[in-house]
């Protein structure tokens, strides 16, 4: 059966490849396709008996068919439609892509600093030189993804440039129902340069199933600091897997938050190597998970260097019927001597239904490390709910607050003022007792 | 105000107090002291209603309601207040956000107009000078990273915003440095009023020099074994625990 149903919809991915190869675009992107369909014809999908993928329940996207939007979207999207998701009111640099095409109408790229060179994948030479060249093809969904890509973000940061605006990437998916998209971004932060980014992935419709199939490389330069910031907003009925590869050169700075709010199907996955000593990476995650839902994150951090620091700390809270895997890999060779690791998982479930699998995992071949890693699972304790009795709070009302109080924490962390309070008010909405 | 009577109380299905009697009236304050383990915070925490404490006989009245059956929310709206010898921490709540959750959830009970932020974070300027605590305590969550002793200070902060008309303080005092002794004992005394009454829980006399009782009561073994005005206080100093403990040999 299964794999019946994988045939077909092979044959819809196939289609789609071949209409593309055959379309006289003479698009600089057509040799990275080319090779990435190669890739995808050599690869498997992943199976659910893969340790990395045991629970992404991946088989309702291999069962469906998703057609890839080819050029434009026919769709019309107004800037009353992006409200809600759009930072330029907060004096945010904005990158629109719609169904996976660059809108030169929806962004504003005006407050554009000196140094920052922003631009769109089909229409840019320059990004052609480093995409590609970091991806590992982890599965065969980065294959597809190559195979099928048309249009994203390349973000380039010159030497020594700080940029003090944040830069908002919104991807929307307008939701003609089974329809794909493969966004990918390269951003590539030079020498001592340092860098904030947003990534929102935004679905405008909850009813029908889409799926978004991404791909994200980051290069972290030596001595320079990228903060990215991944938004899951997709819509109800919609798939979001994303792979994203990260490289940090000596003395470099990765901050990242990988906050999932809604999505039915979602995986994050964040590779980062660390190739120079004195790397650092503090990788932060949220995930909200309430129906019959899927979340899961699959971190690996690879300290191919020695005297790095890197720091995962993920939290989720499970209601309903949802499940959430987290995997936490950090991989320490021989020769990375002074490794310092810490990894947390903390999840709280309120629903006896909810599943939560958690692995923080680690490698370690070298002597001289310090690695620590550890998961909760769990409710409130009787003495907390007690206090808040005690204090003219009902324990409704106590479970509610704890709730926003265990997400805000993630939240608190974020620089970016309005996209915090943002997600402050998301998360206070949802979990609030009034 | 408060009618407490042959009071039993179990724990784990261990009889804790057995046949204790109090009665406190609006303005009064009362010590209640005893040795470790006699069962000082059982009673404080069965009178709050936390449900690891079965009222197994007697009765308890508060305002003329039966305490017995009644939520632990209830309790604190009807104006009871227990300043916990163990306070917890409440990560990623801010003491500003709590207490304002906690002050409109009473001011709902009586059906009044819940405060909003801004008209909140004026009240809490207030009550945080009444009771000497800094600022930064606003910001910062309930509890977390507190020292023992700002612990208990800000119980004491929460109890003036609660405004409650019946205080238990479970060793509020213990663990303090002087300093702190006597700012806790201002915020206490400041908060004095003819309609409100304590009960000062403590295990020393030292308290009892900076807020004066009416009556002290020696707990011991689950029961009120003495009851006297401030003197038996210094007469429990002077002569120590194993002085009750001859008395009521086991
Ligand atoms: N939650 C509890 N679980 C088990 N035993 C308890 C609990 N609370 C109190 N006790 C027991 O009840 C007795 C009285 O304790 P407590 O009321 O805390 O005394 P005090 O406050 O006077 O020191 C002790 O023997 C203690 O071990
Ligand atoms: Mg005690």
């Amino acid at each position: 059966m299964t794999q019946v149903a994988e045939h077909t919809d092979r044959a819809q991915y196939q289609a789609d490849i071949d209409t593309l190869a055959a379309a006289d675009t003479n698009d600089t992107l057509s040799a990275l396709r080319d090779a990435g369909a190669e890739k995808f014809s050599e690869m498997d999908f992943p199976h659910y008996k893969e340790e990395a993928w045991r629970h992404t329940n991946i088989k309702p996207i291999l069962k469906s068919t998703f057609r890839t939007h080819i050029g434009a979207s026919s769709a019309s999207v107004t800037t009353d439609d992006l409200a809600a998701h759009s930072y330029t009111k907060d004096g945010l640099v904005e990158v629109v892509l719609v169904d996976g095409i660059f809108s030169s109408e929806l962004s504003s790229l005006d407050t554009l600093p000196d140094g920052v060179v922003i631009s769109s994948l089909a229409t840019s030479e320059a990004s052609m030189d480093l995409l590609g060249e970091l991806v590992n093809y982890t599965n065969a969904f980065v294959a597809l993804n190559t195979a099928l890509v048309q249009d994203g973000v390349c973000i380039t940061v010159e030497k020594n440039t700080q940029v003090d605006v944040a830069v908002h990437i919104l991807y929307v998916t307008t939701g003609q129902a089974n329809t794909a998209t493969h966004p990918r971004n390269v951003i590539v932060a030079g020498e001592s340069s340092e860098f904030n980014v947003i990534e929102s992935y935004v679905g405008l419709n909850d009813e029908s199933e889409t799926l978004t199939n991404g791909v994200c490389e980051i290069v972290v330069g030596d001595n320079a600091k990228v903060t990215r910031h991944k938004v899951v907003s997709e819509g109800a009925s919609a798939h979001h897997l994303m792979t994203t590869q990260v490289t940090l050169g000596r003395d470099s700075r990765f901050n990242a938050f990988a906050m999932t709010l809604s999505g039915q199907t979602v995986r994050n996955e964040l590779c980062v190597k660390m190739t120079g000593p004195g790397g650092h990476c503090d990788l932060n995650g949220l995930y909200l998970n309430d129906g019959d839902r899927v979340i899961d994150n699959a971190l690996f951090v690879e300290h191919a260097s020695a005297k790095c620091y890197s720091r995962m700390g993920y939290k989720g809270v499970l209601d309903g019927n949802s499940t959430a895997n987290f995997t936490g890999m950090v991989l320490v060779p021989q020769d990375s001597q002074q490794t310092d690791s810490d990894q947390l998982n903390n999840n709280l479930l309120l629903s006896d239904k909810a599943v939560i699998d958690t692995k923080p995992q680690l490698e370690i071949f070298a002597d001289d490390v310090k690695c620590t890693h550890g998961a909760t699972i769990g409710a409130f304790p009787p003495e907390l709910i007690f206090y808040f009795q005690s204090r003219g709070m009902d324990p409704l009302t106590a479970h509610g607050i704890l709730t926003y109080g265990f997400a805000a924490e993630v939240v608190d962390a974020i620089e970016v003022e309005p996209l915090k309070e943002r997600l402050a008010d998301y998360v206070f909405t949802k979990y609030s007792p009034n | 105000m408060l009618h407490v009577n042959n009071f039993h109380v179990n724990v784990e299905d261990t009889e804790i107090l057995r046949g204790l009697d109090l009665t406190v009236n609006a303005g009064e304050v009362h010590a209640i002291m005893g040795p470790n383990g006699s069962g000082k915070s059982t009673l404080a925490q069965a009178l709050a209603g936390h449900d690891a404490y079965e009222v197994t006989d007697g009765t308890a009245t508060f305002l003329d309601n039966d305490l017995t059956e009644m939520p632990p929310e209830e309790r604190a709206r009807l104006g009871l207040f227990l300043a916990f010898q163990y306070p917890v921490e409440i990560p990623g709540i801010s003491n500003a956000y709590f207490l304002q959750s906690s002050l409109n959830e009473v001011r709902k009970s009586h059906g009044l107009d819940e405060l909003d932020a801004l008209e909140f974070q004026e009240l809490l300027a207030q009550k945080m000078e009444l009771v000497n605590v800094p600022m930064h305590f606003a910001d910062r969550n309930v509890n977390e990273g507190f020292s023992g002793g700002e612990k208990k200070r800000n119980e004491i902060l929460q109890m003036a915003v609660m405004e409650p008309k019946l205080a238990i303080l479970d060793e509020t005092d213990s663990g303090l440095d002087i300093d702190a002794l006597r700012i806790v004992s201002e915020g206490i005394n400041n908060l004095r009023d003819p309609e409100r009454a304590f009960v000062l829980v403590t295990h020393y006399q030292r308290l009892l020099d900076y807020v004066k009782p009416d009556f002290v009561h020696v707990l011991y073994q689950g029961r009120i074994v003495k009851s006297g005005g401030p003197e038996l206080a210094l007469e429990l100093e002077e002569k120590g625990y194993d002085w009750i403990r001859e008395m009521n040999p086991a």
